[in-house]
């Protein structure tokens, strides 16, 4: 297992290369321009010296080449400058964005936290709910809980993000002024009462984002948990005599979680990745409505360091999900 | 020394007492929401109204435009005029006085070194500076004395009040930004997020894109401003959340851009809490019509350029059958509510330079089918669409992305097909089709459509530039990637003729019928383009916020020193 | 005694009767298949009987409510919303099926590979990372500007995007279906009913198409089952976003996200394509249900 897992992780290296080339090349390809939000009353002849000056005149290879140089000698030198302070960094150009000429990195550091909070606080919650309700619907198949359960979270995932946080908005923000309808992130939480207010616009957010993740996982885990059900081992286990307790939460849970496994891995990652609509709905300054913004603005620094950190993570997961299926199934072997 | 200082406290009390009321950070907090978060509170690096609005909080300029259209002084003493000797009359020089005892927010002296620094600032050729055409035809800028500051520009100007002149133009600390010049610009985060000021407020906390908190600057010149300690300036991404946090939840107290479904407009005003205010500038929501031919049947290169003239539109009575056919009440009735008013007009504000061009507000559906009779357009066929030569009358219709547009988009093809036209619908990605790039087939610029829809308006109040786009040299090619500013391609020489003459004339009066004159060439008479409404600025202010005056010409926060809570 | 060995021999019977008798036997199954035909009959059947055309603006027929005239009323436009919920639910479920079709095809043939051919296992996995770190925005742009004159050239405006949209959705949503697959097939082959397959020589073809592919039937449904309803959502996304179809052109999706801001004028016209939408992706779901119930011999034996 640990041979297989460093050679999966030395064949990262090359496969984030050339994720990384292609998302540069796939930028670049695609129409847009980065100063196509500037307004129409600057005139051409100025655009093209602000084009000059964000080093557009370059060739694509020039600037990839660049990219990552800044991203994989000078960004690290500047961490160990912040964390040791040392002056290693101190007249490098780092990865800037288009848009606002901040640091790329500086902007990554001030949404995570807010992310991981709200999407991640959601995507816990969602699958805290989710596996529950999965094996009890499974369970007891086409029961009254089973069908309520399949009609919530068929409803849940099939009623998009921008419409279900709306009809919260209206109904708790608007209507009975319980929760504020934009999130604040400059809000410290100092003591209980700065505490319950970022709980507060928590609420919305989380219960919007955690239904629609709760609503795919635990179809995933009601069909896994059914195939499993009906397997001889089960019968096997029952005529021991083991406690029906052990047989459906040992025996069959453990067989059934490969794919909810799998959807859970490739979800992690997203929570980096943020959840767009549900951080614009409610002004969430996170790194999902970061993203979107760069990608309208054609901030290509920003597009290109997010998507790559967001690869990195894609492969680090799906190579946890590996190794867990290994321990969930002894009988999957890779070497 | 003593007695002096005495002396002066007594002044201070005295000052402080008649405004006893209204005394600095007495209300709390200001709180706004911006249908686009500020990204930036340089805008020399930017030139979205979003980070033009942030930044006007805390840096001034040495003159801004009033509600009215007309400037003034701010970090100036006075407007500089051919009458009190600050413009030469050979038009070659403006001598800007300085407001003595300004302090930046840091407590230093405001002095001219600092309106010259700013204009090297911008004038660096490496720095990419947004505002540049703001300091074009400048020879040189220079600090006579302490309190004056002159520009000599390379020729005679018609409008010397550009540099320094309104929210796009305001003056940056020397000290803070002597560092950031030509390319270092970009490394200057620092100085980009948090610039020193003059203005009411200073920053204290900036989060790209996000929020901005600001809090009344201790050091500015009048000590009973503003009447607000603080001030957070946070982005609400949408015009319907940001006015329902104004309207209905009262969350804030101000909501920049609301522009909403007028229904929805009058559903929030019934809530009680707030209200719209409005201003009108020179956006103009219009119909550019192309006058070359963007058939895809052309080579690729010769596609809407000059070389092939448009098939239909080259017949003016087709162009105008077009505008006559559209019920421009309507569209702003179904899709800007108060937000807009219809105009026949290129240019329709301020009060001096609208031509009273009035003629296509009534829809007139038979006489744009006489028209298109008469242009040879019938229906031989009988299938409701007319044709001509065994063409039909079919037109490709685009515009960017925005549920206002497409309901426009939808309302006009109705008429148009009322007349008998075909018309097809295309929606394009706003950052595609107001990007200027050369290697995509649906940037307005390249107009591959028969008609496109967008918006467009000037900076400052004075359209020369404006109006000098529609030029037929500036009709966009493939040689110069497509970058000209005549979107429509359109050409009369009478029309370059008149701009040239614009450009030496200096007489008030005598510009404000050239403009008119000018404006009526494109509109009424060519119908190359077709204004539909006039668009105001439209924002929500909420019923316990005094002192708002809305200004289409400056930052909506030009005022802001002024704002106050409803006790 | 020769009748009754008479009466046990039955006639060989087709096995998709037998599919077809248990499918029968689950009633929420068979409610779902009555709801989506008739959702099917609705959109293909009504425009036939209703004529108005779903883009005619009728400017004195604004924001009406329900009447003879307009059964589900007028938008603020004055177009029907009964003609407009009928041609969107006709694109709306030709999109969810065409591309959920695609993307589950693609998933569960790359999946299945992956899991069962260790050699193509890394190679089939590296591209997967990669497509689902790709950002689909620039993705999408790009597809449209290279593709879309094409198209539309050869299969006519409507046609050429219909495709571009199926396809494009198709391709990027494809990576979960074939990690989920991919994992249990891993799972599946160190099984002893495989073992004992190939021991006695089966070719792998038949040992994937035969012991594998059944066996791991239930996530592809699950997966096309939701992913119908993501196929709706994002093709209402991607008209918002201008790559769809053009802006006149009606989807469920669409007629929802632009009646979002008047929900508390007009809940009728949020209310209304959310149920059609809720309504389609419930009864496939239950479809669904009762073909893997049905196609699972040990289920269909008891």
């Amino acid at each position: 297992m640990f041979q297989y897992t460093m050679r999966r992780l030395l064949i990262a290296i090359p496969t984030l290369l050339i994720i990384s080339l292609v998302i540069f090349l796939l930028l670049e390809a695609a129409p847009g321009d980065p100063l196509g939000e500037v307004p129409l009353t600057v005139p051409p002849e100025v655009k093209a010296k602000m084009r000059t000056a964000l080093g557009l005149d370059a060739s694509w290879y020039v600037r990839y080449f660049l990219w990552l140089k800044q991203m994989f000698w000078i960004e690290p030198m500047h961490l160990i400058d912040t964390l040791f302070g040392t002056h290693l960094a101190d007249d490098m150009q780092r990865v800037i964005s288009f848009q606002s000429r901040q640091p790329v990195m500086d902007i990554i550091a001030e949404r995570m936290p807010q992310t991981l909070i709200v999407v991640g606080s959601a995507y816990v919650i969602g699958v805290l709910i989710a596996v529950p309700i999965g094996i009890l619907s499974a369970y007891r198949q086409y029961s009254w809980f089973d069908n309520l359960g399949t009609f919530i979270s068929m409803i849940g995932f099939s009623v998009p993000t921008f419409f279900t946080g709306v009809v919260l908005i209206v109904i708790f923000a608007v209507k009975l002024q319980w929760f504020p309808m934009v999130y604040d992130t400059t809000l410290q939480v100092t003591d209980w009462e700065s505490f319950t207010k970022q709980l507060r616009q928590m609420v919305m957010p989380v219960t919007v984002l955690s239904l629609f993740n709760a609503a795919q996982i635990s179809r995933f885990m009601r069909s896994s948990m059914l195939d499993n059900l009906g397997q001889d081992y089960v019968r096997t286990a029952r005529a021991k005599g083991l406690t029906e307790r052990v047989v459906v939460l040992i025996h069959v849970l453990r067989n059934s979680l490969i794919p909810v496994v799998t959807v859970i891995a490739l979800g992690v990652p997203s929570i980096f990745g943020g959840a767009i609509i549900t951080e614009q709905v409610f002004k969430v300054n996170g790194l999902g409505q970061q993203l979107i913004l760069a990608i309208h603005a054609n901030d290509l620094p920003m597009v290109m360091t997010l998507t790559f950190i967001f690869a990195v993570l894609i492969v680090l997961f799906n190579l946890i999900a590996d190794l867990l299926y290994g321990i969930l199934d002894p009988r999957i072997r890779y070497d | 020394m003593k007695l002096k200082t005495a002396l002066m406290g007594a002044a201070a009390l005295l000052a402080f007492a008649p405004a006893a009321f209204a005394e600095r950070g007495a209300d709390g907090e200001l709180k706004i929401i911006q249908s686009q978060a500020a990204s930036t509170m340089n805008q020399y690096l930017s030139s979205g109204t979003k980070d033009i609005n942030a930044s006007s909080m805390v840096s001034e300029p040495l003159a801004s435009y009033k509600p009215d259209g007309t400037l003034m002084a701010r970090l100036a003493a006075e407007i500089p005029t051919l009458e009190n000797g600050g413009v030469s009359a050979d038009g070659k020089t403006i001598t800007w006085k300085l407001l003595p005892g300004v302090k930046w927010s840091d407590g230093s002296d405001f002095t001219a070194d600092d309106v010259v620094f700013t204009g090297q600032y911008c004038m660096d050729p490496a720095g990419g500076c947004a505002q540049l055409s703001k300091f074009e035809g400048i020879e040189k800028i220079e600090a006579v004395d302490p309190l004056t500051v002159k520009i000599t520009f390379l020729k005679p100007k018609t409008n010397p009040y550009s540099a320094f002149v309104g929210a796009l133009a305001p003056i940056l600390q020397k000290k803070q930004f002597e560092k950031c010049l030509g390319a270092n610009a970009s490394s200057c985060t620092e100085a980009n997020f948090m610039p020193i000021g003059t203005g009411p407020f200073r920053i204290t906390d900036f989060k790209t894109n996000d929020v901005a908190v600001f809090e009344a600057n201790p050091h500015y010149r009048d000590p009973a401003k503003p009447a607000f300690a603080r001030a957070t300036l946070k982005g609400g991404n949408d015009a319907m959340s940001t006015a329902r946090a104004v309207m209905e939840t009262a969350e804030y107290d101000y909501g920049w851009n609301t522009q909403i479904e007028p229904e929805v407009q009058a559903q929030m005003i019934a809530a009680g809490k707030g209200k719209f205010m409005n201003a009108y500038g020179g956006l103009v929501e219009r119909l550019e019509l192309n006058m070359t031919d963007p058939s895809s049947a052309q080579p690729e290169g010769e596609r809407s350029t000059t070389k092939h003239p448009h098939p239909v539109f080259s017949d003016l009575r087709v162009r105008q059958a077009l505008s006559m056919a559209i019920d421009r009440s309507l569209l702003v009735e179904i899709g800007y509510g108060e937000a807009a008013r219809p105009t026949c007009n290129l240019v329709p504000a301020p009060e001096m330079f609208a031509s009273d061009n009035t003629g296509c507000l009534t829809q007139d559906v038979d006489g744009a089918k006489k028209l298109l009779d008469e242009a040879g357009w019938t229906d031989t066929d009988g299938d409701g669409i007319r044709d001509k030569d065994g063409k039909k009358l079919s037109l490709v219709f685009q515009t960017s992305v925005n549920p206002i547009r497409q309901n426009f988009q939808a309302m006009i093809k109705q008429w148009w097909n009322d007349v008998g036209i075909e018309v097809e619908l295309k929606q394009i990605d706003p950052s595609v089709f107001f990007g200027g790039d050369a290697g995509s087939p649906d940037t307005f610029q390249k107009f591959y459509a028969d008609v496109q829809m967008f918006a467009n308006e000037w900076d400052g109040t004075d359209p020369q530039a404006y109006l000098a786009q529609l030029t037929c040299e500036k009709a966009p090619k493939p040689e110069d990637q497509w970058q000209g500013e005549n979107i429509p391609r359109f050409c009369n020489p009478d029309y370059d003729a008149l701009i040239k003459e614009m450009l030496t004339t200096a007489d008030a009066g005598k510009r404000a019928d050239m403009i008119k004159t000018l404006n009526d060439m494109v509109t009424k008479d060519a119908m190359v383009t077709v204004p539909l409404a006039n668009r105001a600025r439209f924002s929500a202010v909420s019923n316990t916020l005094l002192g708002v005056e809305m200004n289409a010409w400056d930052s909506e926060y030009w005022n802001v020193a002024d704002w106050s809570q409803a006790k | 005694m020769t009748d009754t060995t008479a009466a046990k021999i039955r006639p060989p019977r087709n096995q998709w009767w037998d599919v077809w008798d248990q499918f029968k036997t689950h009633k929420g199954a068979l409610v779902g298949l009555t709801i989506f035909v008739a959702i099917l009959g609705l959109i293909l059947i009504g425009p036939l009987i209703w004529h108005i055309d779903p883009t005619y603006v009728d400017f004195r027929a604004r924001n009406k409510g329900f009447s003879l005239a307009h059964p589900l009323g007028t938008d603020q436009l004055g177009r029907d919303l009964l003609a407009r919920m009928m041609a969107g639910g006709k694109v709306s479920i030709s999109v969810g099926l065409t591309a959920m079709s695609l993307s589950i095809f693609l998933g569960a043939a790359i999946g299945v590979l992956a899991g069962y051919f260790r050699r193509l296992d890394g190679h089939l996995m590296r591209l997967t990372d990669l497509f689902l770190a790709l950002p689909l925005l620039p993705l999408l742009l790009l597809m449209v500007t290279l593709f879309r004159e094409p198209l539309s050239k050869g299969f006519g405006p409507e046609g050429g995007i219909f495709l571009l949209i199926v396809t494009a959705i198709g391709a990027t949503s494809w990576m979960q279906t074939a990690r989920i697959v991919r994992g249990e097939v891993l799972a599946l082959k160190e099984r002893e009913f495989v073992l004992a397959a190939r021991s006695i020589g089966t070719p792998s073809h038949r040992l994937v198409l035969r012991h594998i592919l059944p066996n791991v039937m239930s996530p592809i449904m699950v997966s096309a089952t939701l992913g119908i309803a993501s196929a709706i959502i994002t093709e209402s996304a991607l008209s918002f976003l201008g790559l769809g179809f053009p802006p006149d052109f009606p989807t469920w999706g669409r007629l929802l996200f632009d009646a979002v801001d008047q929900i508390q004028l007009y809940p009728w016209r949020v209310i209304l394509p959310g149920i059609a939408i809720s309504l389609t992706v419930l009864s496939v779901n239950y479809i669904g249900d009762g073909l893997r119930d049905a196609l699972d011999p040990r289920i269909r034996g008891r």
